[in-house]
């Protein structure tokens, strides 16, 4: 072996040894770099119970009510399997919307309500024009109507 | 009739030969730039959701395309210096890292100034926002400790392994809206599908990221240019140079 090719097989075993311990020190803090838990997660107790932490699904449709002319609102977060009723008292971001994604940071009671002290909106990856968008939903419903008859 | 390839690795050939290039990649990324931004802003649409606000989309991803893409080439230019000696690589690497965490710090700061109305919040700690914010402290620590030693020959060493080292967050920054849960939403461009996103908006991010492209490759050349006649100021070649130039 030439010393250079000695060389290009000792950087090359060093990044691969590199991105392996990468991946086994990934793997260990899988929990820890998980930003939101997801309703399903929080009913199997495998969320902090107790601490604070983020809850993160979509608002459930019909469920956001304010409360009087407070700045108090109550909706529901769920990931269609289950739903957590969360409360939070402050102005919410321009993009929360029934059925669209939300993260809320907070901490659940005993009395199986989150209370939550910051809601952040969590667009998708969609982008399109709002012409588009009610014709995909015109489409959907059309969809759902065949579906039902 | 063959190129010999390897006249240009001598630090020499490369600076005229770069001098030949700069012009029409700078020409490349202001008419990249004009068209892009003409599409981003006058013809593509208003999105569904975000209205005109997501229109800091043209900056915010070939910027941050561009952070995670020099990297790469960054470390493989420091690796080739490293393992074959050549002064040329080592010279290129350092060229590439102010560029590159520059446009990793546009990427940080579109994305903040993109969050607060979007999301409600500058910064979240999670998975994408926190390896990219690691991206620019890699590009830093780099540039720091080159500047730090003086013989530049084992300052293009010890670059060379932070660089190296450093390519494992790549997949990490691009992976991670996969691998967890985060804030940042998935990727709107991938190989695997079709884009998600409307033909002008696409259009107009294409054009931006190569805009993007011509630009660095522009600013680098230049850059390296500087770094040969720095490091070579004593070699008889350059000796000439200023002659002429008297």
């Amino acid at each position: 072996m030439k010393p250079r090719h000695k060389k290009i097989a000792i950087i090359a075993a060093s990044v691969t040894a590199l991105t392996f311990a990468a991946i086994l020190v990934l793997n260990v803090f899988q929990s820890n770099l998980v930003f939101f838990f997801s309703p399903s997660q929080v009913v199997a107790k495998e969320a902090p119970i107790g601490k604070n932490f983020r809850i993160g699904g979509i608002v459930e449709e019909g469920s956001l009510k304010r409360q009087g002319s407070s700045t108090t609102v109550n909706f529901a977060v769920t990931d269609t399997a289950e739903t957590i009723k969360v409360v939070y008292t402050g102005i919410l971001p321009d993009l929360f919307k029934e059925g669209k994604g939300v993260v809320a940071q907070g901490k659940i009671a005993e009395d199986g309500i989150f209370y939550a002290d910051e809601v952040l909106a969590k667009h998708d990856e969609n982008y399109m024009p709002p012409e588009a968008a009610s014709a995909l939903e015109q489409a959907a419903k059309a969809q759902k109507a065949s579906l039902v008859q | 009739m063959s190129i010999n390839w390897y006249k240009y690795a001598s630090p020499a050939s490369f600076y005229f030969l770069a001098g030949k290039m700069i012009p029409y990649f700078s020409i490349a990324a202001i008419a990249l730039l004009i068209v892009g931004l003409y599409i981003g802003f006058f013809v593509a649409p208003t999105d569904f959701q975000q209205g005109e606000a997501y229109r800091i989309i043209f900056i915010h991803v070939p910027a941050a395309w561009m952070s995670m893409f020099l990297y790469v080439v960054m470390a493989f230019w420091a690796g080739v210096g490293l393992a074959f000696n050549t002064r040329l690589s080592s010279m290129m690497a350092t060229a590439i890292a102010p560029t590159g965490a520059m446009f990793t710090f546009i990427a940080l700061w579109t994305g903040a100034w993109w969050g607060k109305p979007m999301w409600g919040t500058w910064w979240v700690w999670d998975a994408r926002l926190t390896s990219e914010l690691i991206l620019f402290f890699l590009y830093i620590g780099f540039m720091s400790l080159q500047a730090a030693i003086d013989d530049p020959r084992r300052a293009d060493k010890a670059g060379a392994i932070i660089a190296l080292v450093g390519v494992v967050n790549i997949p990490i920054i691009y992976f991670s809206v996969q691998w967890w849960n985060t804030l940042h939403q998935g990727a709107s461009v991938s190989i695997a599908q079709s884009p998600k996103m409307a033909t002008a908006m696409l259009a107009g991010m294409l054009v931006m990221a190569l805009a993007a492209w011509m630009y660095s490759i522009a600013m680098i050349l230049m850059r390296a240019r500087t770094i040969i006649l720095e490091r070579e100021r004593h070699t008889a070649w350059v000796a000439e140079l200023k002659g002429m130039t008297r």
